[in-house]
C-alpha cells in the first residue's frame, strides 16, 4: 500500500478540491494558483490518483433524494459464511444495488454480515428489490441466507463526505 | 438539521447533466467547454446549471470523489441506539466531529448510522470513543472485512 500513500502536493490538493472544482472556465488552472504549482502539475497528480485508486471518479455526485430515489434501505442479511463471498459478489453486482459490503456480525442482536445499500423511487420498489434478492439468493445458494432486514432512512443527518484538515 | 428534499424540479438537460459527469470529468485546460460540447451546451450554460444544482442540492459536490483507504486513512460504519427523548441532543453531539462523513437516522433499534473517516486507522477507535464520551451511548462499529464491487451511478 505504501505507493499508494499520498505525498505533501496531492495532501495539498485533496485539501483544496475536497468540496468541490472551482466552477471556472480553468478550474485546474485556478487551483494551480492556489497552490502555487503549475496547471499541468494539478492535471498529472490528478491523473495519477485517479489511476492509484485515491480517486474513485472526478465528477457529479448527486444528491439521491433530490433525482427522485427518495427510498433507501440499507439491507442486512445474514449469510453462512462459506457462502459469503459468492453472495456478496453475485448480489453486488445487480443494479439496484448501490454498495455491498461484508462486515463483522455483533452476536447476540445483530446477526447480520452482508450489507447492500439499495435505492429506489419509493419505499415499495425498494421492498421489492430486496424480496428479488432473497429470492436469488434462495435460489442460487439454497440455505445460504438465515435471515434479513430492511433498515429505511427516514432522514439525512449530515452528507459532508471526506473531510481532511488543512 | 434535515437536507432531505423534495424532488426538485429538473429539466431533462439537468438529467443530461448529472447522467453524463457522475465520472470521466476531463483533465484539461478547459474541461467544462469538452465536457459542455459532448452534451450540446455552451461552456456557460454547463457552468451555470452546475452552479444552480448545487445551490438547490440536487448535487452534494463536484469534483474528486476520494478513497481514503488508498491514502492510508480508514472508513468505519457505527451506529448507535439513541433515546427518540433527547435524537436531536445526540445528533448535535454526534454531527459536531469533523471523523462524522455521513449520518442517516434509520428505523431500528439502532436508529443512527454514521460513517467515521479519519486520516489514520487508529483514528476510528478514538472517534468512536469520543462519541461515546460525548453521548454516554455505545457505539457499535462495523469495519467493513471486504467490498464487493458495485456500478455507483444513479440514473437522474
Amino acid at each position: 500500500m505504501s505507493d499508494a500513500r499520498v505525498d505533501d502536493i496531492e495532501r495539498r490538493l485533496i485539501v483544496a478540491t475536497q468540496r468541490g472544482l472551482p466552477l471556472v472556465p480553468r478550474p485546474y488552472h485556478a487551483i494551480a494558483d492556489e497552490l502555487g504549482i503549475s496547471a499541468e502539475e494539478v492535471m498529472r497528480r490528478l491523473g495519477d490518483m485517479l489511476a492509484r485508486g485515491v480517486i474513485r471518479r472526478i465528477g457529479a455526485v448527486p444528491n439521491h433524494y433530490a433525482i427522485g430515489y427518495t427510498a433507501n434501505g440499507m439491507s442486512v442479511w445474514d449469510i453462512a459464511d462459506e457462502s459469503i463471498h459468492a453472495v456478496g459478489e453475485r448480489i453486488g453486482a445487480l443494479p439496484a444495488v448501490t454498495h455491498c459490503y461484508q462486515r463483522p456480525r455483533a452476536l447476540p442482536d445483530w446477526p447480520y454480515n452482508l450489507f447492500a445499500m439499495v435505492h429506489g423511487h419509493s419505499r415499495d420498489e425498494v421492498l421489492r428489490e430486496v424480496e428479488a434478492l432473497a429470492a436469488l439468493i434462495e435460489r442460487e445458494f439454497p440455505g445460504a441466507c438465515r435471515g434479513h432486514e430492511v433498515l429505511f432512512s427516514s432522514r439525512i443527518l449530515k452528507k459532508t463526505g471526506l473531510r481532511i484538515a488543512a | 438539521m434535515s437536507v432531505a428534499h423534495a424532488p426538485a424540479p429538473l429539466d431533462d438537460t439537468d438529467r443530461a447533466i448529472i447522467n453524463a459527469l457522475q465520472g470521466e470529468f476531463p483533465l484539461c485546460e478547459n474541461p467544462y467547454a469538452v465536457a459542455a460540447e459532448a452534451l450540446g451546451l455552451s461552456e456557460a450554460e454547463l457552468l451555470a446549471r452546475l452552479q444552480r444544482m448545487l445551490a438547490d442540492k440536487v448535487l452534494t459536490r463536484f469534483g474528486p470523489m476520494f478513497q481514503i483507504e488508498r491514502m492510508g486513512g480508514a472508513f468505519c460504519l457505527a451506529a448507535l441506539a439513541a433515546p427518540e427523548q433527547r435524537y436531536d441532543e445526540v445528533v448535535e453531539q454526534v454531527n459536531a466531529f469533523d471523523a462524522v462523513a455521513h449520518n442517516y437516522r434509520r428505523e431500528h433499534a439502532l436508529n443512527m448510522w454514521f460513517v467515521l473517516a479519519t486520516e489514520q486507522p487508529e483514528g476510528i477507535a478514538a472517534a468512536a470513543d469520543a462519541i461515546e464520551a460525548a453521548t454516554g451511548l455505545t457505539v457499535r462499529r462495523f469495519p467493513k472485512q471486504r467490498e464487493y464491487f458495485v456500478e455507483m451511478r444513479l440514473k437522474a
